[in-house]
């Protein structure tokens, strides 16, 4: 038979080929190559930045696009340690001060909402047939189509930016924490049952600790909107914060404090992230486990 | 009286029947296997008297009263997953049952209640062999050890009727052996009465002592879900009986 007389080449060829080869999709970096693998992008995009920029500058010493790092530096040392001769105050510090305590507020506020409307939406039948329509509907307004409505209702103050960033979470967080409630399986909430639980208990003790790493979960993911909100909200109205700096300088073209203020949102964002990563193992070891 | 009754029960979905015309009558402390192909309203007819699924038609009984469509104490369940609660870890799992009817407000006691209550629950995890694994969490714990700790969370609040749902179908044949005698003495011990579904015939046997055979006694081949199924075999197994009356015997002959 022909397939009989094939495969004494095919092993032959096989046993000659395998031994050496290990496929891509198996192949690992060791402890230092990851670290290694991870620092190059970074280590490459600075490198080519200050190329660029030294291409730049070679052309044009005044070119403000992309200045030198020493420039930078220079800016930095200016903005973040040493009082600004208008306020007395070191920029950056009260930009982040600014900014954070509008974000936190805004995605704590918009977290609770998500936990008092999600749970009972979830979890209670009548409760979702009023509410969870409404909820889908009114996430699927674009909250900066509404940001006009919120300076015009509640003034150019903080009250205005906190809202924008809670109208602007809070119904995903709504969604995602009524969406989680129902994933709980429906034994649990049988066995509850069987256990003389009553309504209340069960989303106290059954729903609400099972929820709630699930709600850190979320806040993570609308983390990037949440700061997609500020910074507009702080580029319209404002007279201080991180976005509200960036478009002030923008008018002079100051690369040197964007830059810097970009990594340094960035790694506040980061830092955030990997804060809530770290406090979702730490009070609930028994989730992702 | 029976503690179960069930008479001419039916349950339709759209477009199918499920179960049709079901009768039983379940005495207290009898021990009922229920055996069938999959999909032939075993489970179905387990949730039903649960109270987690209505009949559309006929009458469930307990203890003489009709059965509210809702899971209450009295019927305590065991599933085949998922029975625990995952962030409770073993001992607050068995708590919780004791702590939903002392506390109301919170669910959860304090204090010197507590102590008593955790004194309680630590006597039932050490009859279900448990107690050295109070701290951990059921997913620490193996399929045969979460299985016990579901026995022994349902037990705590003392139902009349214990269901099982495929409880021991994910669990290996040694532990499996050892599962089916904690549930033979705890049936005894705490006098209850057992349904349990189960896909091993040979567990049917050789577990209960009667056995229910879900089928369907009609088919169409053209509308395959036409008709429903019902108990097509009840059948009295295992030597519980036999061994009651050899006991008996040995007693009477003692006092003579």
């Amino acid at each position: 038979m022909e397939i009989a007389e094939q495969s004494p080449t095919r092993r032959e060829a096989r046993r000659r080929e395998a031994r050496t080869r290990v496929r891509l999709l198996n192949r690992r970096p060791g402890n230092v190559g990851s670290l290694l693998s991870a620092a190059m992008p970074f280590a490459l995009a600075v490198v080519v930045y200050v190329a660029a920029s030294g291409v730049r500058l070679a052309e044009n010493p005044d070119d403000k696009l992309l200045p030198s790092l020493s420039t930078i530096g220079e800016t930095v040392e200016r903005v973040a340690f040493e009082p600004d001769r208008r306020t007395g105050e070191i920029i950056l510090w009260s930009d982040t001060a600014a900014s954070l305590q509008r974000l936190l507020i805004g995605i704590a506020v918009a977290a609770a909402v998500g936990l008092a409307v999600g749970v009972p939406n979830g979890l209670l039948p009548w409760f979702g047939a009023f509410w969870s329509p409404w909820v889908r509907a009114v996430s699927m307004i674009p909250p900066l189509a509404i940001l006009p409505i919120l300076f015009i209702a509640f003034g150019i103050g903080e009250l205005a930016k906190v809202m924008l960033i809670v109208l602007g979470t809070a119904p995903f967080l709504m969604r995602d924490v009524e969406q989680r409630v129902r994933e709980l399986p429906r034994e649990q909430f049988v066995k509850a049952q069987t256990l003389d639980g009553t309504t209340w208990q069960i989303a106290l003790r059954v729903v609400l600790p099972q929820v709630l790493p699930r709600l850190v979960d979320g806040v993570r993911l609308s983390l990037g909107s949440a700061w997609l909100f500020l910074i507009a909200a702080e580029a319209i109205a404002s007279t201080d914060g991180l976005g509200y700096r960036i478009f002030l300088v923008r008018r002079y073209l100051a690369m040197d404090v964007i830059l810097p203020y970009v990594v340094w949102i960035t790694m506040l964002a980061f830092l955030l992230d990997f804060g809530l990563r770290k406090l979702n193992r730490r009070c609930f070891p028994w989730y992702g486990a | 009286m029976a503690l179960v009754d069930v008479r001419n029960v039916w349950k339709r979905y759209p477009g199918k029947t499920v179960l049709e015309n079901v009768h039983l009558k379940v005495e207290e402390h009898e021990f009922v296997t229920i055996v069938g192909a999959s999909g032939c309203g075993k489970t179905t007819f387990l949730r039903m008297i649960l109270g987690e699924v209505e009949p559309c038609q006929g009458v469930i009984e307990l203890d003489g009263t009709r059965l509210v469509p809702e899971p209450r104490a009295d019927r305590g369940v065991v599933f085949q997953r998922y029975s625990v609660f995952p962030h409770l870890n073993v001992l607050q799992n068995v708590l919780v049952g004791l702590e939903f009817s002392a506390s109301p407000l919170l669910g959860r006691t304090f204090g010197r209640r507590r102590a008593r209550n955790v004194e309680c629950a630590e006597r039932m995890l050490d009859r279900v062999g448990l107690l050295s694994s109070a701290k951990n969490f059921p997913a620490e714990l193996s399929g045969g050890m979460q299985q016990r700790l579901a026995l022994a969370q349902t037990l705590i609040t003392e139902p009349g009727i214990l269901l099982l749902d495929e409880p021991f179908g994910a669990l290996d044949p040694g532990i499996r052996a050892d599962m089916h005698d904690l549930v033979r003495e705890l049936h005894r011990e705490l006098g209850l009465t057992v349904f349990m579904i189960t896909h091993d015939i040979a567990e049917g046997f050789s577990l209960g002592s009667r056995l229910l055979v879900f089928d369907k006694p009609r088919i169409d081949p053209h509308e395959p879900d036409l008709y429903g199924a019902t108990i097509t075999f009840d059948l009295p197994v295992g030597q519980r009986p036999n061994m009651d009356s050899v006991v008996n015997g040995i007693n009477a002959g003692q006092e003579a």
